[in-house]
């Protein structure tokens, strides 16, 4: 079967092949399905980027407060959060975040859908960072904790300036692999009329008959996405490296 | 009844000694084969859809048994359920002899397979709440719109859109069901699709009476029996059939048991009056492929 990329500089309503590959744009212009691909993989990359941030901060906080010391309420809330979003598929949070919250609380009714979205691939992906930080503080000597108490710093100082940077550096190899699936999962969003690359995939599939090129470009977008995240994260790693401190300088202790 | 399959059976074996089928004579493969063998879907109500129990029933598949019947009496009927993506080659290579499901047909297919006469429409249009101020496509300016990923009714709103120069906002439902949730959530205030898919969702949910189909007709699709290509004497007879049936008003009443009247195993009513095309059709029937319908 011969590929035939041309389908790309096809105009999305009459079809005819548009020279230059983009169209004109605008409300009333003409728009190419390259103009299409690329405008979905603005709304990958948006949906991506927002859920990161969420699940970071989110994931930090919860995280952190399942270890605090002498307060186990605190971490009983903590374990619950981790237990909630990673025991509920991805797919059924994100409708639960759109079809079912909004109507148990009316507030959320005038939230956009992006807003609903994020939320839940963020919140879905912040109990599994706030399971790796835990992890990555517990994998701290105890001994950390207590000089940092014996210098006389407050639970929130010691936290700050000694477990969290080095817990932080610790994860950067797990945390890569949470920051790309949330690329690669953000493929979900397509089930709530977000148009971003998969619902592009469907949708241009159908209407040209080219499924073939066009999940082949898709494919070629997701991997550029994920493997971008990748490479930062790997100079963050790098930069963000203490001598003799993280397993990766191949010391192997803390 | 056993008697009666042994009786078949002879029959069956007899014709067998005699001239062989050719390869694509339908009528000569069933003769000698003693069953004809019919391929249907098993959820696309109210056209074809099964009951359980290798029990079909439907629009289609009533119209079907007809034509069989008239044209092979006395010969057993093979069932054999088929899916979008199987249908086309079980006919092309004989598993199957007719195929009364609810396949469209249009240029593309027609290299592969041929069709009886259209005897079914599917035109694309609109549901909306009972209440809803929309009317037609032109009042959806500043309105939500729904309809299903991987259709060709995005590609037509888009269309519209363009042409009608109106500016509304379109949400993407992953399936057909997400979409009419869309619409009786309120998070969509029309949903744009096939107008037999719209009304057998209508009436399978919560609450029949709170949605209406209404708006012109955006798109449409002729819808027939398939058979093999290159048959003309098991064509023409089935073209006969239902040519007769739409004269005589026996598809009427057909399409009244299978589109208005409660039909298992819900008792629910589809409640879907025949279109106009489809009404223009039955004066003058053809086999057309939907590419000459929206020209």
């Amino acid at each position: 079967m011969a590929l035939d990329w041309q389908v790309f500089c096809q105009d999305t309503i009459d079809k005819t092949v548009v020279k230059g590959c983009f169209g004109t744009g605008g409300a009333t212009g003409t728009q190419t399905y390259l103009d299409w691909l690329l405008q979905a993989w603005g709304q990958t990359i948006i949906v991506a980027g927002l859920s990161l941030i969420v699940a970071l901060v989110v994931g930090a906080i919860i995280g952190t407060i399942r270890t605090l010391p002498d307060n186990p309420w605190l971490a009983r809330i903590g374990n619950w959060w981790v237990e909630l979003f990673r025991n509920i598929p991805l797919l059924v949070q994100i409708f639960l975040w759109y079809h079912v919250v909004p109507v148990l609380i009316p507030a959320f009714a005038k939230t956009p859908k992006l807003a609903l979205v994020v939320f839940g691939l963020g919140l879905f992906t912040s109990a599994r960072v706030a399971e790796q930080l835990r992890a990555g503080i517990q994998a701290l000597p105890r001994g950390q904790r207590y000089a940092g108490m014996a210098l006389g710093f407050t639970t929130l100082q010691y936290y700050r300036y000694v477990l969290l940077p080095m817990a932080f550096r610790i994860i950067i190899p797990p945390l890569t692999s949470e920051a790309m699936n949330i690329f690669k999962n953000s493929s979900v969003a397509f089930a709530v009329s977000i148009t971003e690359l998969t619902f592009f995939a469907q949708q241009a599939g159908e209407e040209t008959a080219r499924g073939i090129e066009i999940y082949m470009a898709v494919t070629v977008l997701y991997v550029i996405s994920a493997f971008a995240i990748n490479r930062i994260m790997a100079f963050i790693e790098k930069r963000s490296r203490v001598p003799g401190l993280v397993a990766s300088t191949g010391g192997g202790g803390h | 009844m056993k008697k009666k399959h042994l009786l078949a059976f002879a029959v069956a074996a007899a014709a067998a000694t005699g001239a062989f089928a050719q390869a694509n004579d339908t009528i000569a493969k069933v003769k000698a084969g003693g069953k004809v063998v019919m391929g249907t879907r098993e959820s696309s109500a109210p056209l074809a859809y099964t009951l359980g129990n290798n029990q079909f029933v439907g629009y289609h598949v009533e119209l079907c048994q007809r034509i069989l019947k008239s044209i092979f009496p006395g010969v057993p009927v093979e069932y054999v359920a088929v899916t979008s993506a199987n249908r086309i080659p079980l006919v092309q290579n004989g598993t199957v002899d007719i195929e009364c499901g609810s396949t469209t047909n249009n240029e593309a297919r027609q290299k592969d397979v041929a069709f009886g006469l259209t005897t079914y429409v599917t035109e694309v249009r609109t549901a909306v709440k009972v209440g809803s101020p929309v009317k037609s496509v032109a009042d959806l300016n500043g309105k939500t719109v729904a309809t299903t990923t991987g259709t060709t009714s995005v590609a037509l709103l888009r269309k519209n859109k363009r042409a009608q120069g109106i500016t509304f906002n379109e949400v993407y439902g992953k399936d057909h069901a997400d979409s009419f949730l869309l619409l009786e959530s309120g998070r969509a205030d029309a949903f744009v699709m096939d107008d037999n898919i719209l009304a057998g969702l209508i009436a399978g949910s919560s609450n029949p009476k709170g949605f209406k189909i209404v708006g012109e007709t955006l798109n449409v699709e002729p819808i027939a029996v398939m058979i093999r290509k290159d048959d003309p004497k098991f064509k023409a007879a089935v073209d006969d059939y239902i040519r007769k049936a739409f004269k005589d008003g026996e598809i009427k009443l057909l399409y009244k048991k299978w589109f208005l009247d409660p039909i298992p195993p819900k008792n629910v009513a589809v409640n879907l009056p025949m279109g106009s095309v489809l009404t223009e059709l039955s004066k003058n029937p053809n086999d057309k492929p939907a590419e000459a319908f929206n020209k």
